[in-house]
């Protein structure tokens, strides 16, 4: 079987800090990471492949520096990694991101099965799966939590607020895949050594690829972002520190008051 | 000068930080206060090749060469110096001497397991009337056909009782001693007449295992003298100075992560309506110990650099072994001064990692006998001059 991982390289988000004036992230500095639900994505793929055995190829559009993801994935076991990369990839949103990944889908050519993370923990739209899903014509399943491959369909369970729904797809499909899913392996010594001494990851430009250069990038890209804001912080919380019977009244009286219950 | 580390060493890095804080931070509390050995974190980190880090990948190894294998132990050395004991004895002194003088058989038979983690190594040196005066050890090993019997007591032995191989010191002639009469020989556990004997309780370290050793007319083969008949000297060592090097590179991690918890509380805790941090007698303290994290590190790493480019370096593992132990007991001292009343009890780590770092300026040579070799090299130099 042939997996495809796309994986996104992101700021350490619990070590962003936010910049008062423009209210972006001030990404200098900043420890980038594996987005994580990316690497649940990954995981999924290499115990599929333990199973049923194939290949896993990890994509990634970014910059130069997503080179360090691509070999984090190559350690923890990928087979082959490729990074989509150009100044005319910049500036996409997530539309543009999803039709130029589905470009380098096709050119990679035949596949059984896409696993993305649900959503990135530094644009959190959980856009890019499903879109990428819509521009290749193939079932999707998103926020999925337990999958496994049945007789040439995918058989995953769907994680939403309020209940698990349970769903099989024809292959191929692109799921995405919740932090429930699993725990990502550490990537081993061996593969660390391997992912920068014997392996590759393959760069592809925008001449690589079958591109309708009206539908990267910023010139690719409808959304518009009004305005960036840091909203306030909560105030603290407030403890009712009662006996249990008399604290469960009072709490039960401010809910009432506010017609929450 | 390039002082930057590649791409992959920091990979590895991250990799064993994350593995320390997930896997091993959780345990160390009952594996201390237990005395347990942490054997399924042994066998995680088997799987992720970090017990045979500096080993090449021909016997088993990851290829990560001296600097990757001190930065794992560096990390470790932020959080466990349990972990990171056992690993060190397994490493430095089993693996790196087979590799450095074993035959291929020997290599093939007992390196690439042990790199692997399929194995546990140990080495045996100290006996009851020998320790800092490694000459003067007792274990005879007498030629018996194609065997050598074994004879004799070592004690305080890292991994005793979990070793798959041991690597032994004995006394082939006893009228040439350290010129010629010694013999390092590998022996496996379940050799008739190998048994372990007590295991000891110990202030520190508790989750590492030691142990003594017990030979008696133990039958060793022959093929298992590691170099040459009575040059057991030189492989202990060239053995030692590796692991001297990686243990100063655990105290370079330990002091590391002293300086960070007293930075991290001083800035919290609040006396005199301020944050403790903004006392001059605090900062002093912190900056003390931030430059004397730096210049360890930076020694170790300049030796570990000497070692991996060829040239010789057994008086800077001496002195990194020397001077890094010192700053981490120093460091922890100051950590746990600068916690004060927490610092002292048991629920926070400090207490821990203040037991666990005593022993660093005992074991691999006491820093007492790091000075004389350090004074024996430097009269050599100065002979050779």
């Amino acid at each position: 079987m042939r997996f495809i991982v796309c994986i996104k390289q992101v700021p350490d988000t619990t070590s962003v800090k936010i910049d008062k004036r423009t209210g972006r992230l001030i990404r200098e500095g900043i420890p980038t990471i594996i987005n994580p639900e990316d690497k649940n994505a990954l995981e999924a793929a290499l115990s599929l492949k333990e199973k049923y055995e194939g290949e896993i190829i990890v994509i990634s559009m970014g910059p130069p520096q997503a080179d360090e993801a691509l070999r984090e994935a190559l350690a923890m076991g990928a087979d082959r990694a490729i990074l989509l990369t150009d100044r005319a990839f910049a500036g996409a949103d997530t539309m543009a991101t999803a039709y130029s990944l589905g470009s380098a889908v096709k050119k990679i050519g035949e596949y059984d099965l896409i696993l993305c993370g649900r959503q990135a923990i530094d644009g959190d739209t959980a856009q890019v799966g499903p879109q990428l899903a819509e521009f290749l014509k193939v079932p999707q399943i998103t926020y999925v939590s337990e999958l496994n491959i049945e007789e040439n369909k995918v058989v995953a369970i769907q994680e939403l607020e309020d209940k698990r729904v349970r769903w099989e797809a024809s292959l191929p499909a692109l799921l995405t895949i919740t932090s429930e899913a699993n725990k990502p392996r550490y990537p081993s010594a061996y593969g660390i050594m391997d992912a920068y001494r014997e392996k590759e990851v393959e760069t592809w430009e925008k001449k690589h690829l079958d591109i309708d250069e009206e539908r990267i990038g910023l010139e690719g890209s409808p959304t518009s972002v009004k305005r960036i804001f840091s909203p306030e912080p909560k105030g603290k919380g407030e403890i009712i520190k009662e006996e249990p019977k008399e604290s469960a009244e009072i709490l039960f009286n401010r809910l009432r008051a506010k017609n929450i219950i | 000068m390039d002082y930057s580390i590649s791409k992959e060493l920091e990979l590895l890095r991250k990799t064993v930080r994350e593995f320390c804080e997930n896997e091993v931070v959780p345990v160390v509390e009952d594996m201390d206060r237990e005395g347990k050995f942490p054997e399924e974190n042994i066998k995680k980190m088997a799987k992720l090749g970090l017990m045979g880090l500096p080993i090449s990948k021909e016997y088993g190894g990851a290829g990560a060469g001296m600097l990757g294998y001190c930065i794992a132990v560096e990390e470790i050395g932020k959080v466990c110096n349990s972990h990171g004991t056992i690993l060190g004895a397994h490493t430095s002194l089993c693996c790196m001497p087979i590799e450095m003088f074993g035959t291929e058989e020997q290599k093939q038979k007992y390196l690439v397991p042990l790199a692997r983690g399929e194995k546990l190594g140990a080495f045996a040196l100290t006996e009851p009337n020998a320790g800092s005066d490694a000459a003067a050890i007792e274990t005879t090993a007498v030629r018996e056909g194609d065997y050598y019997i074994l004879n004799g007591t070592k004690i305080w032995i890292t991994n005793a009782d979990r070793a798959d191989v041991i690597i032994v010191l004995t006394v082939t002639d006893k009228a040439l001693g350290a010129r010629g009469g010694i013999t390092t020989l590998i022996v496996e556990k379940g050799t008739p007449g190998l048994s372990v004997g007590t295991l000891e309780d110990k202030m520190g370290i508790r989750g590492s295992s030691t142990a003594e050793l017990i030979f008696e007319n133990c039958r060793v083969p022959k093929e298992n003298v590691l170099g040459d008949v009575g040059a057991g000297f030189i492989v202990f060592m060239k053995g030692l100075d590796c692991g001297r090097l990686s243990l100063a590179a655990g105290c370079v991690g330990g002091a590391q992560a002293c300086l960070d918890a007293s930075i991290k509380f001083a800035m919290n805790r609040i006396q005199f309506g301020k944050p403790i941090w903004e006392k001059q007698a605090i900062q002093w303290m912190i900056a003390d110990m931030a430059t004397e994290v730096y210049a360890a590190r930076n020694m170790v790493y300049h030796a570990i650099w000497l070692k991996e480019t060829g040239k010789r370096f057994t008086k800077e593992s001496a002195m990194c072994k020397l001077f890094a132990s010192e700053i981490l007991c120093k460091a922890i001292d100051t950590a746990l001064q600068i916690h004060g009343g927490m610092g002292y009890m048991k629920k926070f780590p400090i207490e821990r990692m203040y037991r666990d770092a005593r022993i660093t300026r005992i074991y691999e040579g006491t820093n007492e006998i790091q000075k004389l070799v350090i004074a024996n090299m430097i009269s050599r130099e100065m002979r050779r001059a």
